[in-house]
């Protein structure tokens, strides 16, 4: 197991640096102009000459494969560089927000694997069931809705016609000091929803584990001996219905990044999102790159988690990916 | 490793990280401000804006046109825009045929962290802004100085390049301690995000994308302000922004007018109007066979309907323009003033040989009167503008396919298509004439878009910048007006008024007239620090 860990994170050195090449040639071949979004609204009264000391000075002028090395070499020693938007090194403006985001995305997260589970497994205990069918409907229709819709939904419901949750912010406008209730009242909205909008793929995966585990021998044998529903349900079906759900788990990491992006933009929540727009239009190197490589590994953890407790719940299964 | 120890281990790993995250939980910039809300007092205030600066750093331009709130200027502009010291001890010195600009200094300032202001300081905040490895967008504001330097610790002098008669306007930027900013990347240091000043106000939080908090500055040379606590959202959609206002989340805030008309019953409510030089006009491309040629430039700027576009596109709220320099400028050229008259329009075309062709689109030698008029993405107001532009030109004949696209599509096609323009600049005609009229900044970055070459009004504004006696520069800018009417390279559309809706709660807010850019420093707060609760 730890052999597989250990290889899983050799493999994760070429892959970063292909993803992170990757970005640095994206961004270098799109039409936005780094000294233009760095002048941003002064820009616009600018002559030429100061948007030519601006791209020397930042160095936009210079073939991307450079900048990357550059970017690489200085990275291996901890270095991030400084990000150009933002006017702040790299390593603060992570600093500064990721507990914010890694906050959203956790609440969100074990909503939705709590929550999707437990629908997932009422919907198969009556297959074609009322239930079942308003379930699936819904998580199929809320599959298709993408997150910023869902929530500027959700502010316009919550916030302007009931009032009764903040429709955007980590604390509320006169307040400095993130105090727990002020944080707990404001995470609610966001995590909700993008919590809801990953929802229906644990509900459709656990709905059709658990009710084609129902329908096998253990099942059928453990019934047979007399033992009560719940304890089949919970104790038989779920159990193995839940196998693909580990899979998930660690699949759905880069649609929770994804998500997360777009809930953080619309809900004003100081997370890494912001930046990480902000990074993409302005063609801001530095703070792209550390993103993506943040995202990255997120993703390749989330895979090898899922692929370790796999092989922790299911002993067919060995370490050897 | 068992199943059973590897479950646990997670388990335990899972519960520090949680803690981690817990523990980590200050506002992004946290700051240790108090926590009692829009409706804690008199004696806070709460202001929702739609814009955020990039940097609180006035080294990268932060609180150029002044009313930074953290720093001060040598001087600063008063309700009526009129100049009076603030860190200088008096208005400058004017010597050496305008080339020579001294000030004397005020004594007994401190930063707000204790240490004296000096000389040293102005020297270090202007070298820097000058110098080529700092990434200051608005360096090109400060052309003509040559060099400045300190005379003892109370006196500076700059030294200009040529004599330039606006030059005091400038020094309302505001002023970094050398001790504070030195010795750290000026780029990206953290003077940027944390930074300190003599004004009225301190930073106690930054929180980006989401609101800045200041506390006042009990050691502020001007009096510690009324107003202890002052918050600015960052709120930039215009809906979420007046609803934020309506539950009282907020004191006041900038509104668009459809918005305000909202809050017209609302008693507890003032709407506050503030008058700009925020212009919006087309460039008419001298590259262009059709926009370079003077008949057409005249016709579109009789054909265009501003009072039309003043009552319909800003609801009443703005005045009809026929220059940078707004009609209710003590600088505007009376008798300037166009009438929308489309039958003279149709005339002029026709002298010139523009002949009605298919489709009711007038040609001459071949050449269909039409051009492209491209608007920056997303700028709803300037699409507005755009389409009544193009409307009323078709009435006369004149096609104007309006398209959209970001800066980067615009840019590079400034040459041959018309663009929807905005700036504007209160403090001096000269910083909007010149950089718009200049032929020697043509298609310069975004100066002169229009690449406008008039020789008469080159010397005009040449004359105007250069001469330190108002009777002369009034007369100039008189001319560049009188020939920019008759040769329009630009169709001026509209000034914009800046509308602001406020909790009725203090007596004798004012503004300022404001620039196109109006972050921090305008609207009704900008001279927070002067508030009075009312009785």
């Amino acid at each position: 197991m730890a052999r597989m860990a250990g290889r899983r994170l050799l493999l994760a050195v070429p892959v970063l640096a292909v993803v992170t090449f990757g970005v640095f040639a994206i961004a270098a071949a799109s039409p936005f102009d780094p000294a233009k979004a760095y002048a941003g609204s002064a820009g616009l009264g600018a002559g030429q000459d100061v948007f030519d000391q601006l791209r020397e000075n930042l160095g936009a002028d210079r073939p991307f494969v450079a900048r990357w090395w550059d970017w690489v070499t200085s990275a291996v020693t901890g270095d991030l560089g400084d990000s150009s938007t933002l006017r702040q090194p790299v390593a603060d403006v992570i600093g500064e927000r990721i507990g914010w985001s890694v906050l959203l995305c956790a609440v969100a997260f074990a909503l939705a694997v709590t929550v999707g589970t437990a629908l997932g497994v009422l919907a198969a205990r009556r297959r074609g069931g009322l239930l079942d069918r308003i379930v699936t409907s819904l998580s199929y229709t809320l599959e298709a809705a993408p997150p910023f819709w869902l929530g500027l939904l959700a502010i316009w419901f919550f916030a302007l016609k009931l009032g009764a949750l903040p429709a955007g912010g980590l604390t509320d406008t006169g307040s400095d000091v993130a105090t727990a209730g002020q944080v707990a009242s404001h995470v609610v909205l966001p995590a909700v929803v993008l919590a809801v909008s990953q929802l229906p793929w644990f509900v459709l995966y656990v709905r059709q584990g658990v009710g084609d585990a129902l329908e096998e021998d253990p099942v059928r044998g453990a019934r047979a001996r007399g033992l009560r529903e719940r304890t089949v349900l919970l104790g038989h079906a779920l159990r193995s219905g839940l196998l693909p759900v580990l899979t998930l788990v660690g699949s759905r990491v880069p649609e929770l990044i994804t998500g997360a992006l777009l809930v953080e933009t619309v809900f004003s929540w100081p997370g890494i999102a912001a930046a990480t727009v902000q990074a993409a239009t302005s063609v801001d190197f530095p703070l792209l790159a550390a993103l993506t490589v943040l995202a990255t590994a997120a993703v390749l953890v989330g895979n090898l988690l899922s692929d370790l407790l796999y092989g922790l719940a299911d002993p067919r299964v060995g370490f050897d990916g | 490793m068992t199943a059973r120890s590897i479950r646990g281990v997670a388990a335990t790993a899972m519960a520090a990280v949680l803690t981690a995250g817990a523990a980590a939980c200050s506002t992004p910039g946290g700051g240790d401000g108090g926590s009692d809300g829009a409706k804690g007092g008199k004696d806070s205030l709460v202001v929702g804006l739609a814009n955020e600066p990039e940097t609180l750093s006035p080294l990268l331009g932060y609180g150029k046109d002044g009313n930074s709130k953290i720093f001060d200027g040598l001087l600063r502009r008063d309700a009526a825009m009129k100049l009076q010291p603030a860190l200088a001890a008096e208005l400058p010195k004017i010597t050496d045929d305008g080339r020579t600009y001294t000030y004397k200094l005020r004594t007994g300032v401190k930063f707000s962290d204790g240490k004296p202001f000096s000389a040293k300081d102005v020297v270090f905040t202007y070298r820097t802004i000058l110098d080529e490895k700092t990434n200051n967008a608005a360096k090109g504001e400060l052309d003509a100085i040559d060099r400045v330097t300190a005379d003892g610790d109370d006196t500076v002098v700059f030294t200009l390049k040529y004599p330039y008669a606006p030059f005091a306007e400038r020094t309302v930027l505001p002023i970094a301690p050398e001790h504070a900013a030195k010795g750290q990347d000026v780029n990206s240091g953290s003077f940027n995000t944390r930074p300190i000043g003599t004004g009225p106000y301190v930073l106690t939080g930054w929180s980006k994308g989401e609101k800045l908090s200041f506390k006042a500055n009990p050691g502020y040379w001007g009096g510690e302000p009324k107003i202890k606590k002052l918050t600015m959202a960052i709120i930039k959609d215009d809906d979420i922004r007046a609803t934020r206002l309506r539950t009282g989340d907020l004191d006041g805030a900038i509104l668009p007018p459809n918005l305000v008309k909202g809050f017209k019953g609302d008693k507890s409510k003032r709407t506050v109007t503030a008058r700009t030089t925020d212009f919006r006009g087309v460039t008419l491309p001298t590259a262009n066979k059709v926009t370079g040629d003077v008949a057409v430039r005249r016709a579109l700027d009789l054909a265009v309907d501003r009072e039309a576009m003043v009552d319909k596109l800003l609801e009443g709220a703005g005045k009809a323009g026929y220059g940078p320099v707004p009609t209710d400028s003590e600088w505007f050229a009376k008798g300037t003033e166009r009438r929308h008259d489309l039958d003279k329009a149709k005339k002029l075309l026709d002298d010139a040989g523009w002949t009605p062709g298919d489709e009711g689109i007038r040609e001459k030698d071949g050449q269909p009167a039409k051009f492209t008029l491209w608007f920056p993405a997303g700028d709803k107001l300037r699409q507005e503008h755009a389409l009544a532009f193009a409307s009323d030109a078709k009435k006369a004949g004149i096609k104007a396919e309006v398209q959209s696209g970001t800066w980067e599509v615009i840019e590079p096609r400034m040459k041959n298509d018309a663009v929807l323009a905005g700036g504007g600049n209160p403090a001096d005609p000269d910083f909007d004439l010149y950089n718009l009229l200049h032929s020697s900044l043509a298609l310069d970055g975004f100066n002169n878009m229009a690449a406008y070459d008039n020789p008469d009004v080159d010397k005009a504004l040449e004359d105007g910048r250069r001469s330190g006696d108002k009777g002369a520069r009034k007369a100039a800018y008189d001319k560049v007006q009188r020939d920019l009417a008759a040769d329009p390279g630009y169709v001026f559309l509209t000034h914009v008024d800046h509308l602001y809706v406020m909790n009725d709660g203090w007596q004798g807010l004012t503004t300022q007239v404001e620039p196109h850019d109006h972050g921090l420093g305008a609207g009704p707060w900008w001279n927070v620090e002067d508030w009075q609760p009312k009785k």
